[in-house]
């Protein structure tokens, strides 16, 4: 099978959040980049799955030059190729993002022939899915207004992985809308997920039961960290990432109605911590802030 | 000038506290309430109209299915000529407002703390990034105004009069594709107490040294009537399954006490437990993160605190 891996190149910000004197952007000149957990466990995901099916993992993501490092790092934990859907470092909105993605997938911005596969026999989208009915029309479809009464265009993966939400933004809507854009069933928040035969079958946590999805494919899924323990890359893995070639296209940013004007970190409540003592010395007063709470019974 | 607000419920048709929320801060925007019920309209009758809703509209859809649930909520908001649509930023919440954002083509923002309509009618919102470690002041302008609210922003408060609601039932027009994905829930239902509702939370991080290191904070945990949270990094080591996990990526707590034990306090973690009523650390470096959002601290290795801690409490209850 064939798996497209959305991932986003966010700060790794460890115990606080600094944010740049115009107040626009979080300052990470001291911080390093990584992929949004959830995003991580998408890919893993998406290399369980091929280790077991067959095909390929191609891993996209929409961000500056420098995003080529984390598209290097999903390489190496075993996805076949990557695209980088490159910005000039403005920040997009959902509705732009999804766009984006969707005429990447469906192959209006590049060469239209499909990501090539070890496996010759890997299926495309199914032309008579009847979630999807796909069309030659290769145009791609704005992801917004909702599309999903019209032909479904061509896609040439069978599935659509991304992370719940982004680590920074948080906006948890580009995968929906791309599923929207697309005509593709839709799942979010998934922490177990198997390919059947009829289809694919998404479990996530809902209030302490589990939620039960049965999906046919091709279909967008997203996946919460918890889905799976990613690997550490392996050293071929890292040789191979390095010697990749990442394909790089320029989408055009567009705005969608909701302006960020600035960043600030939230005025905590001034907290004056109460030290109660040093090593077992403090477990008298331990005991007695115990008590004051009530948690003895 | 009206709202619609999507309420959620809990087990047995009480309106969730989420959404209460929610409607709390649907009453910030102006003109009056109208709550979308997808399941037992009359449960949550008298709590909607103590929270102002005049108008609540009863929809069947046959369970939880989130594009006909947004697909109703579109044809509902043209009904109503909703200003903003609202919903808590829950895992339902924020799934069918994107699935309403993709619907209309308008942009949704999620995890508001406040909205405040401006002179020329577009929304000043302050949104929540990373999990609330970082606000966002942004401008929408969009008509319906498509919102989620932060599920710890806004604490929940009746309307200063409550309404009586007039009840509707609501047929929406559905296709197949809006009723494609719908959820059939498992009868497994997890047994014991849940981290997400615990009392009292012992955390462990890097500072537990490894996965043996966990059986003094189970211990404790029991004492306490509590359970065993952790760090990213332990779960990230597979010393725990991540299911104990407390932080943006993890579960959410809200206890009495949260004992952070060799936790040095990324903002992931904070945002996981912020909303613990008393937090207690234990670490060995007096300068981590954990120690100046803490309540209290013990200057210490967990490793001599903890079994002290154990042997004081048995001590006592003997």
């Amino acid at each position: 099978m064939e798996i497209a891996v959305c991932v986003k190149r966010v700060p790794m910000v460890g115990g606080k959040i600094v944010v740049t004197a115009d107040g626009q952007d979080v300052d990470t000149r001291m911080s390093g980049f990584t992929v949004s957990p959830h995003e991580e466990c998408a890919v893993e995901e998406a290399v369980r799955l091929v280790e077991a099916h067959g095909g390929g993992v191609t891993v996209l993501t929409l961000g500056p030059p420098a995003a080529a490092d984390q598209l290097r790092d999903m390489l190496s934990l075993g996805a076949s190729r990557a695209v980088l859907l490159e910005t000039d470092g403005r920040e997009w909105g959902p509705i732009a993002t999804a766009d984006a993605i969707v005429a990447e997938v469906t192959g209006a911005t590049a060469d239209p022939a499909a990501p090539a596969s070890p496996d010759s026999s890997a299926a495309p989208a199914s032309p008579d899915s009847s979630a999807a009915p796909a069309s030659p029309d290769s145009s791609a479809a704005p992801a917004s207004p909702d599309s999903s009464a019209a032909p479904a265009p061509h896609l040439p993966y069978d599935l659509l992985l991304f992370g719940n939400e982004a680590a920074d933004t948080g906006d948890y809507q580009v995968p929906v809308r791309v599923a929207h854009a697309l005509g593709l069933p839709c799942v979010t928040g998934i922490k177990n997920l198997e390919v059947t035969d009829a289809g694919a079958r998404a479990k996530r946590e809902y209030r302490g039961t589990e939620e039960v999805f049965d999906i046919p494919l091709p279909a967008v899924v997203s996946v919460k960290e918890g889905i799976n323990l990613p690997r550490y890359p392996s050293l071929p893995g890292r040789l191979r990432a390095k010697r990749a070639t990442i394909e790089t296209r320029a989408p055009q940013w567009r705005a969608d109605g909701l302006t960020k004007t600035g960043l600030r970190v939230p005025a905590g409540e001034s907290k004056r911590v109460q030290i109660l003592g040093n090593g077992a010395d403090a477990v008298p007063a331990l005991v007695a802030l115990l008590e004051e709470v009530g948690v003895l019974s | 000038m009206t709202v619609l607000c999507l309420i959620e419920q809990a087990d047995g048709g009480a309106v969730a506290d989420v959404s209460l929320r929610a409607l709390t801060f649907a009453r910030t925007l102006g003109g009056g309430v109208a709550a979308a019920v997808f399941g037992d309209v009359a449960a949550a009758g008298p709590a909607v109209g103590d929270y102002g809703v005049g108008d609540a509209y009863a929809v069947e859809v046959g369970g939880y299915a989130p594009q006909a649930w947004a697909r109703a909520l579109s044809e509902l908001a043209a009904e109503v000529s909703a200003t903003a649509v609202v919903a808590a930023g829950t895992d339902h919440g924020s799934e069918v407002m994107a699935h309403l954002g993709a619907i209309t083509g308008l942009p949704m923002a999620a995890n508001c703390v406040s909205a405040r309509r401006g002179a020329d009618g577009t929304l000043e919102l302050v949104r929540q990034r990373w999990a609330g470690s970082l606000l966002e002041d942004a401008v929408l302008d969009a008509t319906p105004a498509l919102l989620t609210v932060a599920v710890d922003a806004v604490a929940p408060a009746p309307a200063d009069a409550p309404v009586a609601t007039a009840v509707h039932a609501f047929a929406p027009v559905l296709d197949d594709a809006d009723l494609l994905v719908r959820a059939s829930e498992s009868a497994e239902r997890s047994a014991g107490v849940s981290l997400a509702t615990a009392r009292v939370v012992v955390g462990g991080g890097r500072g537990v040294g490894g996965p043996d290191g966990f059986a003094v904070l189970e211990e404790l945990a029991g004492l306490l009537g509590g359970v065993v949270g952790v760090s990213r990094v332990v779960t990230s080591e597979g010393w725990r399954p991540h299911k104990q996990q407390v932080g943006q990526t993890g579960t959410r707590i809200s206890p009495e006490l949260y004992l952070a034990c060799g936790i040095s306090g990324a903002i992931q973690h904070m945002a996981g437990c912020q909303s613990a009523k008393h937090i207690v650390a234990v670490n060995t470096d007096p300068d981590a993160p954990i120690i100046s959002r803490a309540d209290y601290a013990v200057i210490g290795d967990l490793n001599q605190v903890l079994p002290a801690l154990v042997e004081a409490l048995r001590a006592r209850s003997a």
